[in-house]
Protein backbone atom coordinates (compact mmCIF):
# COMPACT_ATOMS: atom_id res chain seq x y z
CA UNK A 1 0.00 0.00 0.00
CA UNK A 2 1.21 3.48 -0.77
CA UNK A 3 -0.21 6.91 -0.04
CA UNK A 4 0.62 9.88 -2.18
CA UNK A 5 -0.39 13.50 -1.87
CA UNK A 6 0.50 16.97 -3.02
CA UNK A 7 1.21 19.79 -0.65
CA UNK A 8 2.64 23.26 -1.21
CA UNK A 9 4.00 22.26 -4.59
CA UNK A 10 5.64 19.01 -3.47
CA UNK A 11 4.63 15.45 -4.32
CA UNK A 12 5.10 13.09 -1.40
CA UNK A 13 4.81 9.31 -1.43
CA UNK A 14 4.65 7.16 1.66
CA UNK A 15 5.22 3.44 1.42
CA UNK A 16 2.92 2.38 4.20
CA UNK A 17 4.42 -0.93 5.30
CA UNK A 18 8.11 -0.09 5.12
CA UNK A 19 7.63 3.49 6.27
CA UNK A 20 9.78 4.82 3.43
CA UNK A 21 9.03 8.40 2.37
CA UNK A 22 9.86 9.80 -1.05
CA UNK A 23 9.58 13.14 -2.76
CA UNK A 24 8.82 12.61 -6.45
CA UNK A 25 8.39 14.70 -9.59
CA UNK A 26 5.11 14.99 -11.49
CA UNK A 27 5.81 12.20 -13.91
CA UNK A 28 6.62 9.69 -11.17
CA UNK A 29 3.56 10.89 -9.28
CA UNK A 30 1.36 10.21 -12.29
CA UNK A 31 2.90 6.84 -13.10
CA UNK A 32 2.25 5.62 -9.56
CA UNK A 33 -1.46 5.50 -10.38
CA UNK A 34 -0.83 2.90 -13.06
CA UNK A 35 1.78 0.58 -11.61
CA UNK A 36 -0.46 -2.44 -12.08
CA UNK A 37 -0.45 -1.96 -15.85
CA UNK A 38 2.13 -3.16 -18.33
CA UNK A 39 4.94 -0.80 -19.37
CA UNK A 40 3.35 -0.33 -22.78
CA UNK A 41 -0.01 0.55 -21.29
CA UNK A 42 1.62 3.09 -19.02
CA UNK A 43 3.56 4.69 -21.87
CA UNK A 44 0.45 4.87 -24.02
CA UNK A 45 -1.75 6.07 -21.24
CA UNK A 46 0.53 9.00 -20.47
CA UNK A 47 1.60 9.70 -24.04
CA UNK A 48 -0.27 12.99 -24.20
CA UNK A 49 1.73 14.26 -21.24
CA UNK A 50 5.18 12.65 -21.28
CA UNK A 51 7.50 11.13 -23.86
CA UNK A 52 8.21 7.40 -24.00
CA UNK A 53 11.80 7.82 -22.85
CA UNK A 54 10.78 9.95 -19.87
CA UNK A 55 8.19 7.42 -18.80
CA UNK A 56 10.53 4.46 -19.21
CA UNK A 57 13.30 6.18 -17.28
CA UNK A 58 11.00 7.03 -14.38
CA UNK A 59 9.42 3.63 -14.40
CA UNK A 60 12.85 2.05 -14.02
CA UNK A 61 13.49 4.13 -10.92
CA UNK A 62 10.13 3.22 -9.41
CA UNK A 63 10.73 -0.45 -10.11
CA UNK A 64 14.11 -0.28 -8.45
CA UNK A 65 12.55 1.14 -5.28
CA UNK A 66 9.93 -1.54 -5.39
CA UNK A 67 12.60 -4.21 -5.65
CA UNK A 68 14.38 -2.65 -2.70
CA UNK A 69 11.22 -2.86 -0.61
CA UNK A 70 10.62 0.87 -0.47
CA UNK A 71 7.51 1.03 -2.58
CA UNK A 72 4.53 -1.31 -2.48
CA UNK A 73 6.28 -3.35 0.20
CA UNK A 74 4.63 -6.36 1.76
CA UNK A 75 2.49 -6.20 4.83
CA UNK A 76 4.43 -8.52 7.12
CA UNK A 77 2.38 -7.62 10.22
CA UNK A 78 -0.65 -9.51 9.14
CA UNK A 79 1.38 -12.69 8.91
CA UNK A 80 3.05 -11.98 12.21
CA UNK A 81 -0.26 -11.52 13.98
CA UNK A 82 -1.65 -14.70 12.48
CA UNK A 83 1.36 -16.56 13.86
CA UNK A 84 1.44 -14.99 17.28
CA UNK A 85 -2.24 -14.63 17.98
CA UNK A 86 -3.73 -11.72 19.85
CA UNK A 87 -1.26 -9.49 21.64
CA UNK A 88 -2.79 -9.72 25.07
CA UNK A 89 -1.91 -10.88 28.54
CA UNK A 90 -4.19 -12.96 30.73
CA UNK A 91 -3.53 -10.47 33.51
CA UNK A 92 -2.86 -7.05 32.06
CA UNK A 93 0.30 -5.21 33.04
CA UNK A 94 -0.49 -1.69 34.16
CA UNK A 95 2.23 0.89 33.75
CA UNK A 96 0.51 4.25 33.87
CA UNK A 97 -2.23 5.83 35.94
CA UNK A 98 -4.14 9.03 35.55
CA UNK A 99 -5.07 10.15 39.04
CA UNK A 100 -8.18 12.28 39.17
CA UNK A 101 -6.92 14.04 42.19
CA UNK A 102 -9.81 16.50 42.29
CA UNK A 103 -13.23 16.09 40.80
CA UNK A 104 -13.72 19.75 41.30
CA UNK A 105 -12.72 22.75 39.30
CA UNK A 106 -12.47 26.49 39.67
CA UNK A 107 -13.43 26.94 36.02
CA UNK A 108 -16.50 26.09 33.99
CA UNK A 109 -14.95 25.48 30.59
CA UNK A 110 -17.72 24.77 28.14
CA UNK A 111 -16.08 21.85 26.39
CA UNK A 112 -14.74 20.09 29.45
CA UNK A 113 -15.50 16.39 29.33
CA UNK A 114 -15.66 16.68 33.07
CA UNK A 115 -18.79 18.84 32.61
CA UNK A 116 -18.35 21.35 35.37
CA UNK A 117 -15.30 19.81 36.91
CA UNK A 118 -17.26 17.22 38.81
CA UNK A 119 -17.44 14.50 36.15
CA UNK A 120 -21.18 14.29 36.35
CA UNK A 121 -21.03 12.94 39.89
CA UNK A 122 -20.32 15.14 42.84
CA UNK A 123 -17.40 17.36 43.75
CA UNK A 124 -14.80 15.30 45.54
CA UNK A 125 -11.10 15.32 46.30
CA UNK A 126 -8.91 12.25 46.36
CA UNK A 127 -7.41 11.61 49.77
CA UNK A 128 -3.68 11.06 50.02
CA UNK A 129 -4.51 7.61 51.36
CA UNK A 130 -6.39 6.60 48.21
CA UNK A 131 -3.57 8.07 46.12
CA UNK A 132 -1.07 5.93 47.97
CA UNK A 133 -3.17 2.83 47.39
CA UNK A 134 -3.12 3.72 43.69
CA UNK A 135 0.68 3.82 43.84
CA UNK A 136 0.72 0.43 45.56
CA UNK A 137 -1.66 -0.88 42.93
CA UNK A 138 0.60 0.36 40.14
CA UNK A 139 3.74 -1.14 41.64
CA UNK A 140 2.00 -4.43 42.14
CA UNK A 141 0.33 -4.62 38.73
CA UNK A 142 3.33 -3.50 36.72
CA UNK A 143 5.20 -6.79 36.86
CA UNK A 144 8.72 -6.37 35.57
CA UNK A 145 8.09 -2.97 34.01
CA UNK A 146 10.45 -0.44 35.51
CA UNK A 147 9.22 2.89 34.15
CA UNK A 148 5.89 3.86 35.65
CA UNK A 149 3.91 7.01 35.03
CA UNK A 150 1.49 8.94 37.11
CA UNK A 151 -0.40 11.94 35.81
CA UNK A 152 -2.16 14.25 38.22
CA UNK A 153 -5.33 15.26 36.53
CA UNK A 154 -8.72 16.59 37.47
CA UNK A 155 -10.84 18.58 37.57
CA UNK A 156 -8.12 20.90 38.68
CA UNK A 157 -5.29 19.22 40.58
CA UNK A 158 -4.09 22.42 42.24
CA UNK A 159 -7.29 22.31 44.32
CA UNK A 160 -5.78 19.31 46.07
CA UNK A 161 -2.08 19.96 45.86
CA UNK A 162 -1.20 18.80 49.35
CA UNK A 163 -2.37 15.32 48.38
CA UNK A 164 -0.34 15.53 45.17
CA UNK A 165 2.79 16.24 47.19
CA UNK A 166 2.15 13.45 49.63
CA UNK A 167 1.50 10.91 46.89
CA UNK A 168 4.63 11.88 44.94
CA UNK A 169 6.85 11.59 47.99
CA UNK A 170 5.27 8.27 48.89
CA UNK A 171 5.88 6.90 45.39
CA UNK A 172 9.51 8.00 45.51
CA UNK A 173 9.92 6.33 48.86
CA UNK A 174 8.49 3.09 47.49
CA UNK A 175 10.48 3.30 44.28
CA UNK A 176 13.69 2.91 46.26
CA UNK A 177 12.78 -0.58 47.40
CA UNK A 178 10.77 -1.76 44.43
CA UNK A 179 13.18 -1.13 41.56
CA UNK A 180 10.75 1.16 39.79
CA UNK A 181 11.26 4.51 38.18
CA UNK A 182 8.33 6.89 38.56
CA UNK A 183 7.68 9.75 36.20
CA UNK A 184 5.14 12.35 37.16
CA UNK A 185 3.15 14.80 35.13
CA UNK A 186 0.46 17.29 36.01
CA UNK A 187 -2.24 18.98 33.95
CA UNK A 188 -3.48 22.34 35.23
CA UNK A 189 -5.49 25.37 34.20
CA UNK A 190 -2.88 27.50 36.01
CA UNK A 191 -5.39 29.78 37.71
CA UNK A 192 -4.07 28.98 41.18
CA UNK A 193 -0.48 28.36 40.17
CA UNK A 194 1.90 29.91 42.70
CA UNK A 195 5.59 29.81 43.62
CA UNK A 196 5.09 26.90 45.94
CA UNK A 197 3.45 24.77 43.24
CA UNK A 198 6.05 25.82 40.72
CA UNK A 199 8.90 24.81 42.94
CA UNK A 200 7.44 21.39 43.66
CA UNK A 201 6.43 20.77 40.06
CA UNK A 202 9.85 21.73 38.75
CA UNK A 203 11.56 19.54 41.26
CA UNK A 204 9.45 16.42 40.76
CA UNK A 205 7.43 16.49 37.55
CA UNK A 206 8.76 15.34 34.21
CA UNK A 207 6.10 17.21 32.32
CA UNK A 208 3.50 19.83 33.01
CA UNK A 209 0.55 20.48 30.74
CA UNK A 210 -0.75 24.05 30.96
CA UNK A 211 -4.18 24.71 29.51
CA UNK A 212 -4.69 27.80 27.37
CA UNK A 213 -6.54 27.93 24.07
CA UNK A 214 -4.77 30.72 22.21
CA UNK A 215 -6.00 34.22 21.45
CA UNK A 216 -7.60 36.00 24.42
CA UNK A 217 -11.11 36.10 22.99
CA UNK A 218 -10.93 32.45 21.96
CA UNK A 219 -9.64 31.37 25.34
CA UNK A 220 -12.16 33.37 27.30
CA UNK A 221 -15.11 32.25 25.23
CA UNK A 222 -14.56 28.69 26.41
CA UNK A 223 -12.45 28.94 29.53
CA UNK A 224 -14.09 31.02 32.23
CA UNK A 225 -14.85 31.03 35.92
CA UNK A 226 -18.14 30.19 37.61
CA UNK A 227 -19.02 33.90 37.50
CA UNK A 228 -18.30 34.08 33.79
CA UNK A 229 -15.02 35.98 33.96
CA UNK A 230 -12.41 34.82 31.44
CA UNK A 231 -9.01 33.54 32.48
CA UNK A 232 -6.55 34.62 29.80
CA UNK A 233 -5.26 37.69 31.53
CA UNK A 234 -4.59 35.93 34.82
CA UNK A 235 -3.13 32.70 33.57
CA UNK A 236 -0.88 33.99 30.82
CA UNK A 237 1.87 35.47 33.04
CA UNK A 238 1.81 32.36 35.23
CA UNK A 239 2.05 30.01 32.30
CA UNK A 240 4.84 32.05 30.74
CA UNK A 241 6.75 32.05 33.96
CA UNK A 242 6.30 28.31 34.36
CA UNK A 243 7.52 27.64 30.82
CA UNK A 244 10.55 29.87 31.31
CA UNK A 245 11.38 28.26 34.63
CA UNK A 246 11.58 24.94 32.78
CA UNK A 247 13.78 26.49 30.11
CA UNK A 248 11.03 26.09 27.50
CA UNK A 249 11.23 22.32 27.69
CA UNK A 250 9.35 19.45 29.30
CA UNK A 251 6.03 21.23 29.34
CA UNK A 252 3.18 21.84 26.92
CA UNK A 253 0.78 24.66 26.49
CA UNK A 254 -2.34 22.79 25.54
CA UNK A 255 -5.31 24.28 23.79
CA UNK A 256 -8.52 22.92 22.36
CA UNK A 257 -10.19 24.14 19.21
CA UNK A 258 -13.86 23.83 18.46
CA UNK A 259 -16.32 24.88 15.82
CA UNK A 260 -16.10 28.37 17.28
CA UNK A 261 -12.47 28.86 16.28
CA UNK A 262 -12.10 26.95 13.07
CA UNK A 263 -9.21 29.30 12.27
CA UNK A 264 -7.23 27.65 15.04
CA UNK A 265 -3.89 28.05 13.27
CA UNK A 266 -4.04 31.64 14.49
CA UNK A 267 -4.27 30.37 18.04
CA UNK A 268 -1.29 28.09 17.61
CA UNK A 269 0.72 30.96 16.15
CA UNK A 270 -0.48 33.28 18.87
CA UNK A 271 0.99 30.91 21.45
CA UNK A 272 4.19 30.62 19.44
CA UNK A 273 4.39 34.41 19.13
CA UNK A 274 4.22 34.65 22.89
CA UNK A 275 7.41 32.63 23.00
CA UNK A 276 6.06 29.19 23.87
CA UNK A 277 8.20 26.46 22.36
CA UNK A 278 6.08 23.40 23.18
CA UNK A 279 2.57 23.72 21.82
CA UNK A 280 -0.30 21.28 21.48
CA UNK A 281 -3.66 22.47 20.20
CA UNK A 282 -6.18 19.73 19.58
CA UNK A 283 -9.63 19.28 18.14
CA UNK A 284 -12.36 19.08 20.74
CA UNK A 285 -13.44 15.51 21.47
CA UNK A 286 -16.58 13.86 22.57
CA UNK A 287 -18.60 16.95 21.93
CA UNK A 288 -21.51 15.27 20.18
CA UNK A 289 -24.56 17.54 19.96
CA UNK A 290 -22.99 20.47 21.78
CA UNK A 291 -23.12 22.97 18.96
CA UNK A 292 -19.35 23.49 18.95
CA UNK A 293 -18.52 19.93 17.83
CA UNK A 294 -16.57 19.64 14.59
CA UNK A 295 -18.59 18.50 11.60
CA UNK A 296 -17.99 16.98 8.25
CA UNK A 297 -18.54 20.30 6.50
CA UNK A 298 -15.81 21.93 8.58
CA UNK A 299 -13.15 19.56 7.31
CA UNK A 300 -12.00 21.34 4.14
CA UNK A 301 -11.41 24.52 6.13
CA UNK A 302 -9.62 22.65 8.88
CA UNK A 303 -7.39 20.90 6.35
CA UNK A 304 -6.41 24.29 4.96
CA UNK A 305 -5.65 25.49 8.47
CA UNK A 306 -3.28 22.58 9.08
CA UNK A 307 -1.59 23.12 5.74
CA UNK A 308 -1.08 26.80 6.37
CA UNK A 309 0.12 26.08 9.86
CA UNK A 310 2.73 23.58 8.76
CA UNK A 311 3.97 26.01 6.14
CA UNK A 312 4.55 28.67 8.75
CA UNK A 313 5.94 26.03 11.12
CA UNK A 314 8.65 25.01 8.70
CA UNK A 315 9.37 28.63 7.85
CA UNK A 316 9.92 29.50 11.49
CA UNK A 317 12.19 26.49 11.99
CA UNK A 318 14.18 27.58 9.00
CA UNK A 319 14.53 31.07 10.44
CA UNK A 320 15.63 29.61 13.79
CA UNK A 321 12.45 30.83 15.38
CA UNK A 322 10.86 27.41 15.50
CA UNK A 323 8.54 25.82 18.02
CA UNK A 324 7.30 22.28 18.48
CA UNK A 325 3.73 21.48 17.58
CA UNK A 326 2.89 18.16 19.14
CA UNK A 327 1.21 16.62 16.15
CA UNK A 328 3.77 17.70 13.61
CA UNK A 329 6.56 15.97 15.47
CA UNK A 330 7.16 12.70 13.68
CA UNK A 331 10.14 10.54 14.23
CA UNK A 332 10.57 8.77 10.91
CA UNK A 333 13.73 6.92 11.91
CA UNK A 334 13.34 6.00 15.50
CA UNK A 335 9.75 6.24 16.51
CA UNK A 336 8.31 3.69 18.85
CA UNK A 337 8.57 -0.03 18.21
CA UNK A 338 6.09 -1.90 16.07
CA UNK A 339 4.13 -3.37 18.92
CA UNK A 340 3.42 0.12 20.18
CA UNK A 341 2.43 1.24 16.71
CA UNK A 342 -0.02 -1.63 16.60
CA UNK A 343 -1.62 -0.95 19.92
CA UNK A 344 -1.61 2.75 20.57
CA UNK A 345 -2.65 4.37 23.80
CA UNK A 346 -2.99 1.32 26.02
CA UNK A 347 -6.22 2.49 27.60
CA UNK A 348 -8.05 -0.18 29.56
CA UNK A 349 -5.04 -2.36 30.21
CA UNK A 350 -1.69 -0.53 30.38
CA UNK A 351 -3.12 2.81 31.24
CA UNK A 352 -5.99 3.31 33.68
CA UNK A 353 -7.64 6.23 35.41
CA UNK A 354 -8.44 6.42 39.11
CA UNK A 355 -11.28 8.53 40.51
CA UNK A 356 -11.13 10.35 43.86
CA UNK A 357 -12.97 7.38 45.37
CA UNK A 358 -10.35 4.98 44.03
CA UNK A 359 -12.49 3.53 41.24
CA UNK A 360 -10.59 2.33 38.19
CA UNK A 361 -11.66 3.11 34.62
CA UNK A 362 -10.07 2.39 31.21
CA UNK A 363 -8.88 5.99 30.89
CA UNK A 364 -9.78 9.52 31.93
CA UNK A 365 -12.36 9.79 29.15
CA UNK A 366 -14.29 6.78 30.43
CA UNK A 367 -14.48 7.96 34.02
CA UNK A 368 -18.03 7.95 35.25
CA UNK A 369 -19.36 5.48 32.69
CA UNK A 370 -20.66 2.91 35.13
CA UNK A 371 -20.34 -0.06 32.78
CA UNK A 372 -16.62 0.57 32.46
CA UNK A 373 -15.76 0.48 36.14
CA UNK A 374 -12.90 -1.98 36.47
CA UNK A 375 -12.17 -2.14 40.19
CA UNK A 376 -11.12 0.00 43.11
CA UNK A 377 -7.60 0.55 44.42
CA UNK A 378 -8.88 0.53 47.99
CA UNK A 379 -10.19 -2.99 47.55
CA UNK A 380 -7.13 -4.85 46.34
CA UNK A 381 -5.42 -5.10 42.99
CA UNK A 382 -7.95 -7.13 41.04
CA UNK A 383 -9.38 -5.60 37.92
CA UNK A 384 -12.16 -6.67 35.64
CA UNK A 385 -10.48 -8.91 33.11
CA UNK A 386 -13.49 -8.89 30.82
CA UNK A 387 -13.09 -5.13 30.40
CA UNK A 388 -9.32 -5.13 30.11
CA UNK A 389 -9.49 -7.87 27.49
CA UNK A 390 -11.95 -5.91 25.46
CA UNK A 391 -9.38 -3.12 25.21
CA UNK A 392 -6.25 -5.18 25.01
CA UNK A 393 -7.34 -7.27 22.08
CA UNK A 394 -7.77 -4.18 19.92
CA UNK A 395 -5.07 -3.21 17.49
CA UNK A 396 -4.87 -1.61 14.08
CA UNK A 397 -5.47 -4.96 12.43
CA UNK A 398 -8.59 -5.76 14.39
CA UNK A 399 -10.28 -2.53 13.32
CA UNK A 400 -11.40 -2.76 9.70
CA UNK A 401 -11.07 0.99 9.07
CA UNK A 402 -7.56 1.10 10.50
CA UNK A 403 -6.38 -1.97 8.68
CA UNK A 404 -6.98 -0.29 5.36
CA UNK A 405 -5.83 3.15 6.50
CA UNK A 406 -2.52 4.43 5.18
CA UNK A 407 -1.80 6.36 8.39
CA UNK A 408 -2.14 3.39 10.72
CA UNK A 409 1.51 3.09 11.70
CA UNK A 410 1.62 6.74 12.69
CA UNK A 411 -1.76 6.94 14.34
CA UNK A 412 -1.94 3.50 15.96
CA UNK A 413 -5.69 3.24 15.86
CA UNK A 414 -7.23 6.36 17.28
CA UNK A 415 -8.91 7.12 20.55
CA UNK A 416 -11.05 4.36 22.05
CA UNK A 417 -13.10 6.88 24.00
CA UNK A 418 -14.00 8.73 20.84
CA UNK A 419 -14.88 5.49 19.10
CA UNK A 420 -17.13 4.58 21.97
CA UNK A 421 -18.84 7.90 22.17
CA UNK A 422 -19.54 8.25 18.48
CA UNK A 423 -19.91 4.66 17.33
CA UNK A 424 -20.74 2.76 20.47
CA UNK A 425 -17.99 0.25 19.95
CA UNK A 426 -14.25 0.16 20.37
CA UNK A 427 -13.30 -1.05 16.94
CA UNK A 428 -14.78 1.65 14.78
CA UNK A 429 -12.80 4.87 15.05
CA UNK A 430 -14.36 8.32 15.05
CA UNK A 431 -14.43 9.39 11.42
CA UNK A 432 -13.80 13.13 11.82
CA UNK A 433 -10.94 12.41 14.19
CA UNK A 434 -9.46 10.12 11.52
CA UNK A 435 -9.78 12.73 8.80
CA UNK A 436 -7.95 15.26 10.95
CA UNK A 437 -5.33 12.75 12.02
CA UNK A 438 -4.55 11.83 8.42
CA UNK A 439 -4.21 15.48 7.48
CA UNK A 440 -1.85 16.09 10.40
CA UNK A 441 0.29 13.15 9.38
CA UNK A 442 0.44 14.45 5.81
CA UNK A 443 1.52 17.84 7.10
CA UNK A 444 4.15 16.29 9.33
CA UNK A 445 5.47 14.17 6.46
CA UNK A 446 5.64 17.23 4.25
CA UNK A 447 7.59 19.10 6.93
CA UNK A 448 10.04 16.23 7.23
CA UNK A 449 10.46 16.00 3.48
CA UNK A 450 11.08 19.70 3.09
CA UNK A 451 13.58 19.74 5.93
CA UNK A 452 15.40 16.77 4.45
CA UNK A 453 15.73 18.56 1.13
CA UNK A 454 17.36 21.63 2.60
CA UNK B 1 17.79 8.98 -9.11
CA UNK B 2 16.45 11.74 -11.26
CA UNK B 3 12.75 11.59 -10.53
CA UNK B 4 12.67 10.45 -6.94
CA UNK B 5 14.35 11.66 -3.80
CA UNK B 6 14.08 9.25 -0.92
CA UNK B 7 13.61 11.13 2.33
CA UNK B 8 13.69 8.20 4.61
CA UNK B 9 14.23 4.49 4.09
CA UNK B 10 13.90 2.50 7.29
CA UNK B 11 15.90 -0.71 7.61
CA UNK B 12 14.33 -3.41 5.51
CA UNK B 13 13.34 -5.92 8.15
CA UNK B 14 11.41 -4.60 11.09
CA UNK B 15 12.75 -5.90 14.34
CA UNK B 16 9.86 -7.57 16.04
CA UNK B 17 11.86 -9.53 18.54
CA UNK B 18 13.09 -6.39 20.23
CA UNK B 19 9.66 -4.88 20.14
CA UNK B 20 7.13 -4.30 22.86
CA UNK B 21 9.19 -4.00 26.04
CA UNK B 22 6.62 -1.51 27.26
CA UNK B 23 9.04 0.80 29.05
CA UNK B 24 8.10 3.81 26.95
CA UNK B 25 5.76 6.64 27.79
CA UNK B 26 2.02 6.13 27.50
CA UNK B 27 0.95 8.30 24.60
CA UNK B 28 -2.07 9.94 26.15
CA UNK B 29 0.00 11.08 29.13
CA UNK B 30 2.41 13.03 27.01
CA UNK B 31 0.73 16.19 25.90
CA UNK B 32 -2.76 16.03 24.74
CA UNK B 33 -4.93 13.58 26.64
CA UNK B 34 -7.25 13.12 23.74
CA UNK B 35 -5.51 11.54 20.85
CA UNK B 36 -2.94 8.95 20.29
CA UNK B 37 -0.52 9.62 17.54
CA UNK B 38 2.36 7.46 18.57
CA UNK B 39 4.85 8.29 15.87
CA UNK B 40 6.32 11.10 17.93
CA UNK B 41 7.01 8.93 20.96
CA UNK B 42 10.48 7.88 21.87
CA UNK B 43 11.62 4.32 22.33
CA UNK B 44 13.38 3.80 25.66
CA UNK B 45 15.89 1.42 24.20
CA UNK B 46 17.51 3.91 21.88
S1 LIG C 1 -6.65 7.55 11.26
FE1 LIG C 1 -8.48 6.43 11.93
S2 LIG C 1 -8.58 4.67 10.54
FE2 LIG C 1 -6.50 5.50 10.42
S3 LIG C 1 -5.34 4.32 11.94
FE3 LIG C 1 -6.07 6.19 12.93
S4 LIG C 1 -7.99 5.59 13.92
FE4 LIG C 1 -7.51 4.03 12.39
S1 LIG D 1 -8.89 6.10 24.75
FE1 LIG D 1 -8.50 8.15 23.92
S2 LIG D 1 -8.46 9.52 25.68
FE2 LIG D 1 -8.30 7.42 26.45
S3 LIG D 1 -6.09 7.05 26.64
FE3 LIG D 1 -6.68 6.34 24.61
S4 LIG D 1 -6.36 8.09 23.23
FE4 LIG D 1 -6.36 8.85 25.34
Amino acid sequence: MIHKFKMHGSNIVLDVNSGAVHMVDDIAYDILDHMDNSDEEIVNGLSGKYSRSEVMETLAELKQLKAEGQLFSEDFMEEYLAEHGPLSHSQPIVKALCLHIAHDCNLRCRYCFASTGDFGTQRTLMTAETGKRAIDFLIERSGTRRNLEVDFFGGEPLLNFEAVKEIVLYALERQKVSNKNFRFTITTNAVLLNEDHKKFINEYMDNVVLSIDGRPEVNDRMRFRADGRGTYEDILPKIMDMAESREQDNYYVRGTFTRENLDFSKDVLHLADLGFKQVSVEPVVAAKDTGYDLREEDLPGLFREYEELVYEYVKRHRESDGFNFFHFMLDLEQGPCLIKKLKGCGSGHEYLAVTPEGDLYPCHQFVGMEGFKMGNVNHGTDISVSISEMFEKQNIYTKPDCKKCWAKFFCSGGCAANAWQFNNCLDKPYEIGCELERKRVECALWAKAVEACE
Amino acid sequence: MKHIKTINAPAAKKDLKNSGCGECQTSCQSACKTSCTVANQKCEKR
